[in-house]
């Protein structure tokens, strides 16, 4: 069998979904972003809402997200995503809404806007990558970087006495009324991908159904804020984030009993 | 709804919330502040949502509308938040994001005394913030002033024009006398808002998916990281501010035709400075009225003008003195111009505002 003869449109077992552009991204190799962006993609494509997507970017890691996803986004300042999402999904209510922010930017600096949108129930979903450090800076403390951790602002590891702790906000928002769906997820391996892709898909047919609010946390690596090689810090997130920041739905309202 | 034409009494501040309704207006986001709190209960009591389908929200803080305004309008709608001083500081911020990333949405501002807490009561000092573009970076906010209940209800469809025809936040810089007086109104005539079709026409560039498939994708950001394309970024904004202030400027005079001096004051200052002229002229005094309407782009040209053919100006703002350094710039230090003006919530009498003239006077022969 020649080259020519496999390459077949028949043959086809994966492709890059059509919504991501060639630009380069400015990501570390390694980082949990690329892949999270690539569902994003995939689920807007497959839903077939290309032309009534609004993507709200954040400040962090992925203030550059509307690069590299051939959809409209509007940047927000550093954490105001959520109130941007909500006059969006308010003025357009058949259009879909997401925001995609990191822990900083929802968890520290916009913690008020991301409790309130979701309480409020606004039919949007909030895309959350938890990688416990601040990456676009250079690895400082984030609200959930773990007890002990090292960053550049905790060099000597996260004290309580000095830094509190870690915030579980994917446990806040499960409290809250006007959340439809909230999950925890990683995208460290295939089956990881699988089920985080499904949660994105479920997430944004919540948001169209008029259900409420949805919060999808993805717990991620940092490697290059970590310190680590990607192989490394995928195992040390499976050793030590997944104890505190359990995998798995913390609520699902639509779910079939 | 109130006929066409129909005379109404109303304060400024419910003045503002029916304008809104009746100009087509999409959403209004807001979080309230005395003394400006009537124009969400107003919006709330009329329900536009049933009627016109604009969205009303109360927000969870004044960060919060103005990034919702963010949002709103760099999907091409209409939108617009009220604060007062205090909440208006707090969404400078967000201001700043709207002219960088050339976002249209309208801004009312009710002022009352500061610094920080301040007081309830009215005030004009923020002046300087919102004529100098109070957040970050080198930018304007076109800023009007109304001086009447008619004027807050007038402004409200002028200053979404203005921000939709230069891309950039405008703002309505009232004060506590005018948000809070009643006085004689008549509504702007009911103007339907935009359907879809007509915001995707006239905001091509706007984030809200249309055309995608025929079009790159629009994204709305005041960011850019390599500084020869922000420099360039920046000389567009500039180029437009120049537009906007060889087109935009707006002022009202009174009896500055035969003026030997000439009050120059913004908003209730003017109203009660009007007071005061009428009081001289009486006494045979020829006093003139110069009252800017936009605070930017500022009236220094017609200013100049006048300034050929009188002794003095004075200047009165309900602050320390702001506007007077405008004036003074615009008649290039021509003329002698001194400033009167109360603090702290202390709205001034036209007796002082005769007594400030008669300082004046002896310096200016």
């Amino acid at each position: 069998m020649t080259r020519e003869e496999i390459i077949q449109p028949g043959n086809l077992v994966y492709q890059k979904p059509e919504l991501m552009n060639d630009v380069q991204m400015h990501y570390c190799p390694g980082c949990s972003h690329g892949v999270v962006h690539k569902l994003v993609a995939e689920v807007i494509a497959e839903m077939g809402m290309e032309d009534k997507t609004i993507g709200v970017s954040p400040v962090g890691c992925a203030v550059f997200a509307y690069r590299y996803l051939d959809i409209d986004w509007e940047e927000a300042a550093h954490g105001r995503a959520p109130a941007l999402a909500t006059a969006c999904k308010r003025l357009w209510p058949d259009h879909l809404v997401f925001t995609y922010q990191g822990d900083g930017d929802l968890g520290c600096i916009g913690l008020a806007e991301t409790v309130h949108a979701l309480n409020r129930g606004e039919n949007i979903t909030i895309i959350f990558i938890n990688n416990a450090i601040y990456g676009m800076t250079g690895g400082q403390m984030a609200p959930t970087t773990l007890m002990g951790m090292k960053t550049a602002t905790c060099p000597f590891g996260r004290d309580p006495e000095l830094h509190g702790y870690p915030l579980k906000i994917t446990e806040m928002a499960a409290q809250l009324e006007g959340t439809a769906y909230v999950t925890r997820q990683s995208v460290q391996s295939v089956a990881a991908i699988r089920k985080c892709k499904k949660a994105i898909r479920h997430a944004f047919e919540n948001s169209m159904n008029g259900k409420g609010s949805n919060l999808i946390e993805v717990v991620s690596t940092c490697n290059s804020g970590w310190k680590m090689s990607p192989v490394k810090a995928n195992k040390w997130m499976e050793e030590h984030m997944f104890d505190y920041y359990n995998i798995g739905d913390l609520k699902d309202s639509e779910a079939k009993h | 709804m109130a006929e066409e034409k129909e005379i109404l009494l109303m304060k400024g501040n419910e003045a503002i919330a029916h304008a809104a309704i009746r100009c087509g207006c999409d959403g209004y986001f807001g979080y309230p502040i005395t003394p400006q709190s009537e124009v969400l209960e107003t919006l709330a009591l009329l329900k536009p949502w049933e009627t016109t389908g604009m969205v009303v929200l109360q927000a969870e803080s004044e960060v919060a509308s103005i990034n919702m305004l963010y949002g709103g309008g760099g999907s091409g709608k209409r939108v617009m938040t009220s604060s007062s001083s205090p909440g208006v500081a707090l969404m400078q911020e967000g201001i700043a994001y709207m002219a960088g990333a050339e976002v249209p949405g309208l801004i009312v501002n009710v002022q009352r005394g500061g610094p920080g807490l301040g007081t309830i009561q009215p005030s004009q000092s923020d002046y300087n913030q919102a004529t100098r573009g109070g957040g970050n970076g080198d930018y304007h906010v076109i800023v009007l002033a109304p001086n009447s209940v008619q004027e807050m209800a007038d402004f409200v469809d002028l200053g979404f024009e203005l921000a939709f025809r230069y891309r950039n936040p405008a703002m309505i810089l009232s004060d506590g006398v005018i948000g809070q007086m009643m006085e004689k109104v008549i509504l702007p005539p009911l103007k339907p808002r935009r359907t879809n079709e007509q915001i995707y026409e006239e905001c091509p560039w706007a984030a809200n998916g249309h055309g995608l498939k025929k079009r790159g994708p629009n994204v709305i950001t005041s960011l850019e990281l390599e500084s020869a394309a922000m420099e360039k970024r920046n000389l567009h904004l500039q180029k437009k501010y120049a537009e906007c202030e060889e087109k935009e400027v707006r002022f009202e005079e009174q009896y500055c035709e035969d003026a030997d001096y000439i009050i120059v004051a913004f908003g209730s200052a003017s109203r009660i400075s009007q007071k005061a002229m009428d009081n001289m002229r009486e006494q045979g005094l020829k006093v003139g009225l110069f009252r800017p309407i936009t605070l930017w782009p500022f009236p220094s040209k017609e200013l100049k003008r006048l300034s050929e053919k009188v002794k003095g100006m004075l200047v009165v703002e309900i602050n320390a003195g702001m506007m007077v350094f405008d004036v003074q710039a615009a008649v290039e230090y021509s003329i002698p111009v001194q400033h009167f003006g109360r603090l702290g919530g202390i709205v001034p009498d036209p007796d002082e505002i005769v007594q400030a003239m008669e300082k004046l006077r002896k310096v200016a022969k």
